[in-house]
């Protein structure tokens, strides 16, 4: 008697909840998660009866739980390769905001200007000293101290070092070979610290060193950063205009995995990426599916607007258009989603 | 408690085969490269920043409390001893991550200058102190994992001293011998197996640590024999590299350094209760 009574509670309790609220689960990486925790609160006071739950587990993860279908969405700043797509083969990348590696220093130099040629150098090792002549061509009027320059990198898997790597790997055939591009690699010179304020707090420390951290992480810290010569040839300035203007300087394939480093444009920052959410292209769960697509369009739409505030720089039209069809392709149970707030 | 154990390294173990088979056991414990890119990982440096760190910390923790300890219960005054075990017990329960902190912004800096130059000025003849000063490193590790276990090694010992008989102590000076003879004569000896035993469990406070030692060590796998250069931890890489592993190769190696890790304190744990019942057994060793 005790059982059934306890069943029927459990069985009202959770028809009450299926009726009150859906909840979206969702895990991935980390740099967007203020964002998204941003957006998905935002949202939920919009549409009360749908929250989501986001998980900043890393990148390498989102893309593990979204294979192994435990979460209803992934997310994900580096594309999917190949033979991880093979496993779902439905899966979509949709870009929501950019994202920037930029290089922070630490020695008495008001602006320094760095190519992409002794930026390779220096994280190869083989430029050790701020005074190296190479530094100074570009430096000058700077009076450069002889002081050994000490790299600092990411000592934890992440999306940042793989845009960072991946750029290097593009500008310098010595860097590629040698070392390569990835989440964590086998870094030739320097120490790690981990997540960007582990990076950070390297170079505070050390009087002379230099690494990489995100861009948002970097402007909330006003950190001292370099500029860099581009693919066009102009030293630029590490913004988040400078960051979408990257964007619009590649070709953009149809499925959005595209390394957007090395961009062309005059005004585009070399080390900018997307970040994805990974979702499947044809949602099986009705009610979560039509919640997901929907907040997708919102998230594009009107979500862009928190981009900035944030530190992230926005899509630029030309791929937010792009977006809204890859998002109108999107079905549910076979048939296309409908999409209210159009 | 066996099973919970056993259910972790069955879980570990089918993780790291696969990739381990591939790498070839052997390469995979002596290979000291580890390049996720290319797909070449291999234990040793771990294993060596793991072992150098852990011992310097108990290398300096260890007389620091065995004196703190024969100072609070032997000699000081009694009205210390409440004030310093408070100290010691607050030491013991700061999170580790302030640990690293502290480590990062107080005790690196302080490493490399002028505390590391002085010491390859004085003891640069042996390697184990040359090399350029840059603060982070297995020196900076060591120290912060001794302060770490020195709360554990402290108390641990003071409750050992307290089982010495006080008609040893009184044996001892009836006989002429002075406070510091007593002590040496009478109540160390008796009193070894113990403090082994408590250097152990520092020892495996320190074996495992991850956060203080990733934010100081720098980060970097490969071996060398300077105390200033910066190394790489078994906890520390796993921490660090398995959120965002994606090949089955790199998970699969992380979660052999976690089965390394393992043997390893197995291994340490075994050697110690040998060196205890050694000691006990000594025949210097007061009867008990």
């Amino acid at each position: 008697m005790k059982k059934l009574i306890a069943a029927a509670a459990l069985a009202l309790a959770g028809n009450a909840l299926a009726a009150d609220s859906l909840l979206v689960n969702g895990a991935g990486a980390t740099f967007p998660a203020p964002l998204y925790t941003k957006w998905f609160s935002d949202y939920h006071k919009a549409h009360p009866e749908l929250s989501f739950n986001y998980q900043a587990i890393g990148s390498g993860g989102g893309i593990q739980q979204i294979t192994a279908g435990t979460v209803d969405f992934g997310a994900s700043d580096a594309p999917m390769k190949d033979d991880q797509i093979a496993k779902i083969p439905d899966i979509l990348h949709v870009p929501m905001v950019m994202g920037a590696v930029v290089v922070t220093y630490n020695a008495p130099v008001k602006s320094l200007k760095l190519t992409p040629e002794v930026l390779a150098g220096v994280f190869l090792g083989k430029i050790t000293k701020w005074n190296d002549p190479a530094i100074a061509a570009l430096n000058a009027g700077e009076k450069l101290p002889d002081l050994a320059i000490t790299v600092a990198h990411r000592s934890d898997g992440s999306g940042t070092s793989f845009g960072f790597t991946d750029y290097l790997s593009k500008i310098s055939p010595e860097w590629k070979e040698k070392v390569g591009a990835g989440t964590s690699v086998q870094w030739p010179a320097g120490l790690g610290g981990k997540g960007n304020d582990g990076v950070s707090g390297l170079v505070k420390a050390t009087p002379g060193a230099i690494g990489y951290v995100e861009l948002a992480y970097a402007n909330q810290n006003k950190l001292a950063l370099a500029e860099l010569k581009n693919a066009d040839g102009h030293f630029v300035k590490p913004t988040l205009e400078s960051t979408s203007a990257a964007a619009a300087g590649v070709t953009m394939p149809a499925d959005y995995r595209v390394s957007i480093t090395n961009a062309a444009g005059k005004d585009s920052w070399p080390i900018a990426s997307f970040t994805y959410l990974l979702v499947h292209k044809d949602q099986a769960d009705p009610k979560k599916g039509e919640a997901l697509v929907q907040f997708l369009w919102w998230a594009i739409h009107d979500g862009q607007k928190d981009a900035a505030p944030l530190d992230y720089a926005p899509l630029p039209k030309g791929v937010v258009a792009m977006v809204e069809k890859t998002i109108r392709s999107m079905t549910v149970q076979g048939k296309p989603a409908p999409l209210a707030a159009k | 408690m066996l099973v919970v154990a056993g259910l972790i390294l069955l879980e570990l173990e089918g993780v790291a085969r696969p990739a381990v088979r591939e790498l070839g056991l052997f390469r995979y414990l002596v290979g000291s490269q580890w390049d996720p890119v290319g797909g070449s990982f291999g234990a040793l440096p771990f294993v060596y920043g793991t072992l150098v760190t852990s011992l310097v910390g108990i290398a300096l923790a260890l007389p620091v409390s065995v004196g703190l300890a024969l100072f609070l219960s032997e000699m000081g005054p009694k009205q210390l001893r409440p004030v310093v075990g408070f100290a010691i017990e607050t030491l013991a329960a700061i999170p580790s991550v302030v640990y690293g902190l502290w480590g990062l912004f107080v005790l690196v800096p302080l490493l490399r200058d002028p505390v590391e130059p002085f010491l390859g000025m004085v003891l640069g003849f042996i390697p184990l102190f040359r090399g350029p000063p840059i603060g982070l490193g297995f020196l900076a590790a060591g120290t912060i994992l001794a302060v770490m276990i020195l709360p554990t090694i402290a108390s641990v010992t003071i409750e050992v001293l307290k089982t010495v008989p006080e008609t040893l102590k009184e044996g001892a000076l009836s006989l002429g011998a002075t406070r510091w003879e007593a002590i040496r004569v009478a109540v160390l000896p008796y009193a070894r197996p113990g403090i082994i035993g408590a250097a152990l469990l520092g020892l495996a406070r320190a074996l495992g640590e991850t956060m203080a030692v990733t934010m100081v060590i720098g980060n970097s796998p490969e071996i060398r024999a300077s105390l200033f250069a910066p190394g790489y931890t078994l906890p520390a890489v796993i921490a660090n590299e398995f959120a965002e592993a994606v090949t089955p190769l790199h998970t699969g190696a992380l979660a052999g350094l976690g089965l390394v890790l393992f043997g390893i304190t197995v291994l340490l744990s075994a050697a110690a209760r040998l060196l205890v019942q050694a000691v006990a057994r000594g025949p210097r060793g007061a009867t008990a």
